[in-house]
């Protein structure tokens, strides 16, 4: 097998909530070390889907799965997997920053903590430092690493939650319009952020700007109404778009 | 020059009907909004205002300075100078001795009881203990201060009417007859007092005229039924009423008249009663009581012998008292010692610790409050270590935890209605259950925690509910995203989050918990208990039971107590807010 085996395998995935068939079929098989960008117009089923990718969608009780949704090969909703194992090696951003009402040290070292990934005081005060670094707020924070990580700026907490994310080290990071309350110079720090980071994880990325999924994405997925209408290589689809409704919506027909 | 404005008009022109009456309204509503906050704090400051001015007779204490013989033959025969022994002699003789010896002119056995009402029934314990602390002062002739009765305490707070001095300014003769004294001045100074006798004559008659004119109703409503009487036998009687009443009316119409008439001028003697302001004479260290009077000249009792043989004063004193004998509990030969010992210095009055420091009593100047304030305290503890985790738990799970089907609205349904329970059916079930089957003891602070515990629990959860609700979501998702569990999400989140408004809500459950009643009267908490508490299973009283408790005892020095006890509970309560606050304060800022 020459072809690079898919990190993640989505088969017949469908999504209910309640009575409402929120996902319909989807398929799609995503590279490891890639960003993938999930685009679509509001109500398409993008960010659920996200969700389902690290069961965030569980503590949703009307909520439910079928299909299979392999990681590594694994499926992550068998009954041995624990959600919170799939989750340290899943992680996730959301589209508005939600720090901890904590120090910005303890927002990056809980997720270590909690998973043990520390053993002295140094290993975390690295792990923190590391993670900074990556997330690109080392400088404009390391003085102040006991400030409280609501004090800090939109674009600022957002690197923030970024860095909280990998601090776990995952080998996922999903991302759920990261962008979205952002400005546009902050909105640059984060997708150049974004490019780094794909050097060490695969990235899955839910946006609304179609520009932004070109600026940072490898692979784009078109969702519309439930349904995976389109996934291939995000020149490709911005450019020569298969489907016709793709094509109305990179044009801005639809959504 | 074209108009700029259109249909809305000019902005400046500020005299159209709607603008007009809709700032009316602002306005309106805004003064209804002063109104029920100066309404509110009116009603505030009132109570706070008649709760303290009630509880200042509380703030002191009186003691009487008598000198004691401490006779080493009747305290101690033997000589042993033990504690044991002292402390079992007979010092409540003592001390009637000791009043006996201090006013040898006070005779009789009511006129003794009241000298020896003075001192608190408290008082030879203490004297006791003194001694037995230091038996060298056996055999000596020392001053000992007593503490003074309930009765004495409130004369000297003013409680009974004060001694208010009338003129003296003639020479006062005094020439003994029989078992009384004559008395005599050379200025009109009696007049002045026989007419306040006399005004006090007009109120009695016209006391009289009312009496007489419920008569006459009488006399009309029966003459009306014998006027439409039929038969004979009806007549008659309802004529015998009218035969009857008018002579009351007539008696007492007499009576009025002859009131009135000795009530015009200056004239003839008059009597002094119990129901007379009474009127004392101080005169050479000695006391005498007026018993007759007019114009010129009176009549009088010795109550405190005169230490000079003279039968002529230039300087003498002339007091009223502001109530009558018969309407205060003091009498005035008890009035004449408290005066006599003030006189010489004897009186002192201090800040009353003892109020703080005792359990209860049944004699005002002995009871404290502290034995209730345990009780309260400890009371307070269990319930706390009971509802507060029991609570928070329960509001966590319901929250974080629980489906939400059937079962659970049914559970939260309940919760709420078991909020709004009676707080007396609490303790009929803390009676039956923890009582009756646990066998949990009777009026301990535990049961009493525990029932209160129950009766706090809905507030608890409900106020923990609503806090854990109030934290934000993106919360949850941010430390389930980074892979912590539920449980750790609801511990180093959630809980950190919501534990303010837990903590207020808990602060409003514990303070309706300390300030009830009704369910610890049900568990026993209300019997008389003069021990502090050690723990939680030994008997105690709460403080708004002792505060029930007192405002029933007949012993008017027990008015002041409740106030005392009030304000001690309001202090309790202001120091369980403080502690509120500060708790809040603390946890929110942790970040």
């Amino acid at each position: 097998m020459n072809e690079p085996k898919a990190k993640i395998t989505a088969r017949d995935v469908q999504v209910f909530y309640g009575e409402n068939h929120a996902i319909k079929d989807v398929n799609v098989d995503i590279q490891h070390k890639t960003v993938t960008a999930f685009i679509g117009p509001s109500g398409c089923g993008k960010s659920t889907f996200l969700r389902c990718l690290n069961r965030m969608n569980d503590t949703i009780d009307i909520c439910r799965i079928t299909g299979q949704i392999m990681i590594d090969g694994e499926d992550i909703y068998d009954k041995r997997v624990d959600p919170v194992q799939l989750r340290a090696k899943v992680g996730m951003v959301f589209q508005k920053p939600n720090p901890f009402p904590k120090s910005i040290y303890d927002n990056i070292a809980y997720g270590p903590r909690i998973h043990g990934l520390a053993k002295t005081k140094a290993d975390l005060d690295e792990i923190v430092e590391t993670a900074l670094k990556r997330a690109a707020l080392w400088e404009e924070v390391k003085d102040r690493l006991n400030a409280p990580g609501t004090g800090l700026s939109g674009g600022q907490q957002q690197r923030l939650c970024i860095a909280r994310a990998i601090a776990t080290a995952p080998e996922i990071l999903l991302m759920d319009e990261p962008c979205s309350a952002l400005d546009p110079i902050a909105t640059a720090q984060v997708e150049e952020l974004i490019s780094e980071l794909r050097a060490n994880f695969s990235v899955v990325i839910v946006t609304h700007s179609m520009q932004q999924a070109a600026r940072v994405s490898q692979k784009t997925a078109f969702f519309h109404l439930g349904n995976l209408v389109e996934f291939g290589e995000t020149g490709q689809i911005f450019t020569n778009p298969v489907d016709p409704r793709t094509e109305s919506y990179i044009t801005g027909r639809i959504g | 020059m074209s108009k700029t404005y259109d249909h809305h008009g000019s902005l400046l022109k500020t005299d159209n009907k709607r603008l007009r009456a809709r700032r009316f309204a602002e306005y309106r509503l805004r003064f209804y909004g002063l109104a029920a906050i100066s309404l509110a704090g009116l009603a505030l400051f009132s109570l706070l205002f008649s709760v303290i001015n009630q509880a200042r007779g509380a703030v002191t204490e009186s003691y009487l300075t008598l000198p004691v013989m401490l006779s080493q033959a009747e305290l101690d025969p033997d000589g042993t100078g033990d504690t044991k022994t002292l402390l079992r002699a007979d010092f409540a003789g003592l001390t009637k001795d000791t009043l006996k010896a201090r006013f040898p002119a006070i005779k009789g056995r009511s006129e003794k009881r009241a000298l020896y009402d003075l001192v608190s029934a408290g008082a030879p314990f203490e004297l006791a203990e003194w001694v037995a602390g230091d038996p060298s002062f056996l055999g000596q002739t020392v001053p000992f201060r007593f503490l003074a009765s309930d009765v004495t305490d409130l004369y000297l707070k003013g409680s009974f009417g004060n001694l208010v001095p009338s003129t003296a300014n003639g020479r006062l003769q005094i020439e003994p007859d029989g078992k009384t004294v004559r008395l005599r001045s050379t200025e009109d100074d009696f007049t002045t007092a026989l007419l306040g006798v006399k005004r006090a004559l007009l109120s009695e008659a016209a006391k009289l005229r009312r009496q007489a004119a419920r008569q006459n109703n009488g006399v009309q409503v029966f003459q009306a039924r014998a006027d439409a009487a039929i038969d004979e036998q009806p007549r008659d009687k309802a004529l015998a009423e009218v035969v009857k009443r008018t002579a009351a009316r007539d008696a007492l119409l007499t009576q009025a008249e002859q009131l009135e008439d000795r009530s015009k001028g200056t004239t003839g003697t008059e009597e002094l009663s119990d129901d007379n302001l009474s009127m004392l004479i101080n005169v050479a260290g000695g006391w005498i009581k007026l018993e007759e009077l007019d114009a010129a000249q009176a009549k009088g009792r010795v109550l405190i012998p005169l230490n000079s043989a003279e039968t002529s004063f230039d300087t003498w004193s002339f007091f009223i008292t502001e109530q009558p004998e018969s309407a205060r509990k003091i009498s005035d030969t008890q009035i004449v010692a408290i005066e006599e010992l003030r006189a010489a210095g004897a009186v002192d009055q201090v800040f009353n610790w003892r109020f703080f420091t005792s359990g209860d009593s049944r004699e005002p100047e002995l009871a404290g409050i502290w034995g209730a304030t345990v009780g309260s305290l400890l009371t307070m503890l269990v319930t706390f270590a009971l509802a507060f985790p029991i609570g928070v738990m329960a509001a966590i799970y319901l929250e974080e935890f629980a489906p939400k089907n059937r079962i659970t609205d049914f559970i939260e349904v309940n919760i709420n209605n078991l909020a709004a329970v009676p707080s007396i059916v609490f303790g009929l079930l803390g009676l039956s259950v923890f009582l009756g089957v646990f066998g949990v003891p009777r009026s301990a602070p535990l049961a009493g925690g525990i029932v209160l515990a129950l009766m706090t629990l809905p507030t608890i959860i409900i106020a923990a509910r609503a806090a854990i609700r109030a934290v934000p979501p993106s919360i949850r998702d941010a430390a389930l995203g980074v892979g912590a569990s539920r449980l750790q999400t609801t511990f180093h989140h959630v809980l950190p989050l919501a534990m303010p408004g837990i903590l207020t809500g808990t602060i409003i459950g514990m303070a309706q918990a300390l300030g009830e009643t009704a369910p610890l009267i049900m568990i026993g908490m209300v019997a008389f208990i003069v021990d502090i508490p050690g723990s939680i299973t030994d008997s105690a009283s709460v403080l708004p039971v002792q505060v029930f408790r007192w405002s029933d005892f007949p012993e008017r020095a027990f008015e002041a107590k409740t106030g005392a006890a009030i304000c001690v509970l309001l202090v309790f309560l202001v120091v369980m807010n403080l502690i509120a606050i500060l708790l809040r304060r603390r946890f929110e800022r942790r970040w």
